[in-house]
């Protein structure tokens, strides 16, 4: 019964053992090419400039996840009644922090760990606390504005990276002088549409159609 | 052994205990889980094999890739819910309908 799980393991120990200690990687690349990416911090600069098209697509993955998960549902109604108090007065006391937190981790990123990804979390998280706490997007929002900045991330890096091509450039090539403001604005549209991504896939369904 | 391929070797263990929980469990929200703990076993082992660089500085291209792969992580774990609930809906039990035996 655990026997071929115990030879994939043992299989997978070797391989993982077999490989050499002292292999640097591509980090010797990343720190030569550094000065030229616009960022201080080395992941920052391999996720949103050398490896720029990946982050994309990772976008885009997450788009896709929300349009699958609102094709498939629609939101199941909120209980009705006061939510628990100290959970309440938790998320007021808690959620304004993490908002500022994601700002910071989203400016953090280009010297030091952060960046959009990590504030698109930290944003998910305040938004899914909010939603423990019985608070709810009003419904006039929910239509097209919410839309709108579900989709912003992806077609926002997918327009910079087109209008790099209209620059002279290739797609996605960032000019080395410019690259900071490109790559922070990236990852703004990019920190929100992930943090409303993941709070309304926590939520579990499209919003329900308004109406008679 | 360096500590880069110890915590590599947690990881693939990690990686084998859920491959088996997924094998073996029925229950859809087991299997989720069971897919969720294979990505964190993989996770770890891309984080702890980027710390094998010579300087003391780790390999962040593996490290963006985990960033990136956590995220899409949650995301796909969300849909995967959101279709298990749809099985529930449709068969009555949150499983996989078992193969009919001749």
């Amino acid at each position: 019964m655990f026997a071929p799980f115990l030879m994939l393991a043992a299989g997978l120990g070797y391989v993982v053992q077999s490989l050499p200690d002292g292999d640097p990687g591509l980090a010797g690349l990343v720190a030569e090419q550094l000065a030229a990416s616009g960022v201080e911090n080395p992941v920052t600069a391999v996720l949103l400039n050398f490896r720029g098209y990946d982050t994309l697509l990772e976008v885009a993955v997450l788009s896709a996840a929300i349009i699958g998960v609102w094709s498939l549902a629609v939101m199941p109604s909120r209980r009705v009644g006061a939510p628990d108090a100290v959970l309440a007065l938790l998320a007021q006391i808690l959620v304004p922090f993490m908002l500022l937190l994601g700002a910071y981790l989203l400016w953090a990123g280009s010297h030091a760990a952060g960046g959009a990804f990590q504030a698109g979390a930290v944003w998910a998280a305040g938004l899914v606390l909010m939603l423990l706490a019985g608070a709810g997007l009003p419904g006039a929002l929910s239509h097209w504005p919410l839309r709108l900045l579900l989709m912003l991330g992806v077609t926002t890096f997918a327009g910079v990276g087109v209008a790099m091509m209209a620059g002279g450039g290739r797609f996605l090539e960032f000019p080395p002088g410019r690259a900071k403001w490109l790559i922070l604005l990236v990852e703004a549209a990019a920190a929100l549409s992930i943090g409303l991504i993941l709070a309304c896939a926590f939520r579990g369904g499209r919003p329900p159609e308004e109406g008679p | 052994m360096t500590e880069a391929h110890v915590f590599a070797m947690a990881g693939v263990v990690l990686f084998v205990i859920a491959l088996h929980a997924l094998v073996v469990h029925e229950h859809l929200l087991r299997k989720i889980i069971a897919v969720n703990v294979m990505g964190s076993g993989v996770f770890l082992v891309i984080g702890a094999l980027a710390r094998r660089t010579p300087g003391s500085e780790p390999d962040p291209v593996p490290h963006a890739l985990v960033i990136t792969g956590i995220v899409v992580a949650i995301a796909a774990t969300a849909l995967a819910i959101v279709l298990m609930l749809k099985v529930n809906e449709a068969t009555g039990r949150p499983e996989l309908p078992a193969p009919e035996r001749d």
